[in-house]
């Protein structure tokens, strides 16, 4: 039987409060932003917003806890804009949405930087729940970032993946990692680099002694690319039901997939809160039309990071991911 | 407003806008784009009205109304009065031919058209980069027309001001692209919708005396993809408008290879582009095929603090020039100025008017070589 786990992708919004505050600590300018150097007021409101965040995972319910990634002011990019190694420019569109990061670009060796382990650490002292990890996938903060220093895609691509592979090796202990891939369909990679993807992805899975799950997101992979990924050592691939269901489901049916499987069944960036009932007959219905899979694990989840959302809705979304997940235990 | 041509005969035309004993033969209409930097007293009247936070409406902190200091409606909209005055003066100090209030009584491009709409409710604020955000709202049934957005504001600006007074309004693509959409099948149909509202809008706006409407659509910028569903929003947005009323279209810095020519077909007088700030590095991008509408040149960025020369200003009209000729030449900053200091976004338009007239004179004189041929859009 399958297991099901209400979980996310992380990069939750702000508390109001600390939308407000933080901004008047840190200012609105580009330089304003989070540098991996913050003065003691600014970490204090983000440790108390990281308990407020950790609280309302726990109250609803969910089996997996995140940090919420409150401090990434550039979203996946994060883990390099802070780093000390790398220059950020100007301000850059995040993909196709209204929202905008500070482009990183590397011009040397990356060494390890930790930002993203102090912040599991905290997290991991606030709750006796199994927490779960996010980082971006090699692939996509590749591709949000800009090289200056390596030779081409391919070798930029195995010093990422070297680089949040030494993160992941510095993680306490978490249940889950989840590795964001939104490139993947966004941007997909040509053959050059799809040949060395699912290398790249098993570097930094391999430096964890976690359930791994590359979740892509937008829309649905290409074929190839799909296949590429499916040679990686994962134990679970996402899929993006809100965006695009029809060729999901086809990638599943036509070449199978991970043993476990990650299912993106909420709208991360729209405010309409989903029925639970309705969130547990799409699990349903993609365990009936998934003909030849038989999943261990299905991770219930948003589509995409949460950050896109007035506060209060995105506190509904997950009481929406609890609750569709007990209701699923509770018929089972 | 179909057809823009060269200016001269149109009824919709920028002639109709020339001042009274101008003094060049030539005319190149100088004009902003809309928002201006609020003065800081404004900002502290919001706050004192808002009972300190200004992240909230008044009618949201009832628990501790007690503690509001006594800053009541009547004074927050003579606040409002009076920094609209102040700004319309302030631009027609700067000498431009047609004016705006610096759209002193809106907060925000998106919020303050979903506040006047039926359909639309807020959540909260949501990031759109570092610790800059807005309140995104959303729209959970179907848009409806209730209370005018901007006549009152126009009738004010109208009666204060002594020159012409244009109309920023925010396009329905915009309007539906930076909103939550709960109720909609899709993006296309909110935006239309929403369109037949601006039309509404803009007949009671033509009923008060506006003969100037600018439809902003900033959100084209970033997907241009959908020109196609602008295009039909400005159809509907024009429809049954009187043809003595000048529509024009502004488009924020872009990729605008990708929207021109197919622009071209919008029923628009005139687009007002933000050129400068990229160097007019894609000006080629509107020279082939000819550009038949009217184009509202940036001549100064609005996103940098530095003031151009009148110098640099003229050189930057000139490759206006290369463009489309005098007659279909409108002189405008790049976008709003509002994130500007103040002190910058006067000196900013003073020396863009100044340079207009220069280069007007040297029109005149024949000391320019127009490059363009007048181009109509039905030839």
């Amino acid at each position: 039987m399958t297991e099901l786990v209400a979980t996310t992708p992380g990069l939750f919004p702000l508390p109001d409060w600390a939308k407000s505050d933080l901004s008047d600590l840190k200012g609105h300018q580009k330089e304003d932003l989070v540098d991996g150097d913050e003065a003691d007021a600014v970490r204090d409101a983000y440790a108390t917003a990281r308990g407020e965040v950790v609280d309302a995972q726990v109250d609803a319910g969910l089996d997996r806890v995140v940090d919420g990634q409150l401090r990434w002011d550039d979203m996946l990019a994060h883990p390099l804009t802070v780093h000390d190694d790398v220059e950020t420019r100007g301000i850059v569109r995040y993909y196709d949405n209204n929202n905008f990061y500070r482009e990183p670009v590397v011009k040397g060796d990356l060494s390890f930087s930790g930002d993203v382990a102090d912040e599991l650490d905290a997290t991991a002292a606030l709750t006796d729940e199994p927490v779960q990890a996010v980082l971006p996938g090699p692939y996509s903060l590749a591709d949000l970032a800009t090289d200056e220093h390596y030779d081409d895609d391919v070798e930029f691509l195995a010093a990422i993946s070297e680089f949040l592979a030494g993160e992941a090796d510095a993680f306490p202990d978490v249940e889950t990692l989840f590795l964001l891939e939104p490139s993947l369909v966004e941007n997909a990679p040509d053959d050059d680099v799809a040949g060395t993807l699912a290398e790249a992805v098993t570097t930094v899975a391999d430096a964890v002694d976690a359930d791994v799950v590359v979740q892509p997101y937008w829309g649905a992979l290409d074929e190839k690319t799909h296949a590429h990924l499916l040679d990686a050592d994962v134990d679970a691939l996402g899929y993006d039901f809100v965006a695009n269901h029809e060729d999901n489901l086809y990638n599943i049916n036509e070449y199978g997939t991970t043993d476990d499987v990650s299912l993106g069944l909420v709208d991360g960036q729209n405010t309409l809160v989903e029925d639970p009932e309705v969130v547990r007959e799409r699990v349903d219905w993609v365990h009936e039309q998934a003909v030849s899979a038989d999943f261990d694990t299905t991770y219930v989840t948003t589509n995409t990071e949460l950050f896109y959302l007035p506060y209060a809705k995105y506190e509904a979304k997950l009481d929406v991911l609890g609750d569709a997940v007990s209701l699923a235990e509770v018929e089972a | 407003m179909t057809d823009a041509t060269d200016g001269h005969d149109d009824p919709n035309g920028k002639d109709q806008f020339r001042p009274v004993g101008h003094e060049n033969e030539h005319f190149l209409l100088t004009t902003v784009v809309g928002s201006y930097p609020k003065p800081k007293w404004l900002d502290r009247a919001r706050e004192l009205y808002q009972g300190g936070d200004t992240t909230k409406p008044r009618e949201h902190q009832a628990d501790h109304a007690e503690e509001l200091p006594d800053f009541d409606e009547d004074a927050w909209e003579e606040a409002k009065d009076d920094a609209s005055r102040l700004i319309t003066k302030e631009h027609e100090r700067a000498g431009l031919d047609v004016v705006v209030d610096g759209e002193m009584r809106r907060n925000e491009m998106v919020e303050f058209f979903a506040h006047r709409i039926d359909g639309y409710e807020f959540n909260g604020p949501v990031k759109v980069w570092g610790h800059n955000y807005f309140d995104k709202p959303s729209v959970v049934s179907e848009v409806e027309y209730d209370e005018t957005w901007l006549v009152d504001e126009y009738e004010f600006t109208a009666d204060v001001a002594d020159r012409p007074v244009k109309v920023p309004i925010t396009g329905p693509y915009t309007l539906a692209n930076w909103s939550f959409n709960e109720a909609y099948d899709d993006l296309e149909s909110l935006a239309v919708d929403l369109a037949d509202l601006v039309n509404e809008e803009i007949q009671k706006l033509v009923d008060a005396g506006a003969r100037y409407i600018q439809i902003d659509e900033p959100a084209l910028a970033t997907t241009p993809d959908d020109h196609a569903i602008v295009g039909e929003c400005l159809e509907h947005i024009v429809d049954d408008i009187p043809e003595d009323v000048r529509v024009g279209l502004h488009v924020c810095y872009g990729d605008y290879s990708r929207i021109y020519p197919e622009v071209l077909e919008y029923p628009v007088d005139e687009f007002d582009l933000e050129l400068c700030n990229g160097d007019y590095d894609q000006l080629d991008v509107f020279k082939d095929p000819a550009f038949t509408a009217d184009l509202a040149l940036g001549v100064v960025d609005a996103h940098v603090a530095e003031v151009e020369t009148v110098e640099e200003i003229k050189a930057n009209i000139r490759k206006g020039l290369e463009v489309v000729p005098p007659e279909q030449l409108v002189v405008s900053p790049d976008c709003g100025l509002k994130l500007l200091p103040r002190e910058v976004a006067y000196e900013k338009m003073a020396n863009l008017v100044t340079a207009a007239r220069e280069v007007e004179a040297d029109l005149d004189a024949g000391e320019i070589q127009v490059d363009a041929a007048p181009a109509k859009a039905d030839d």
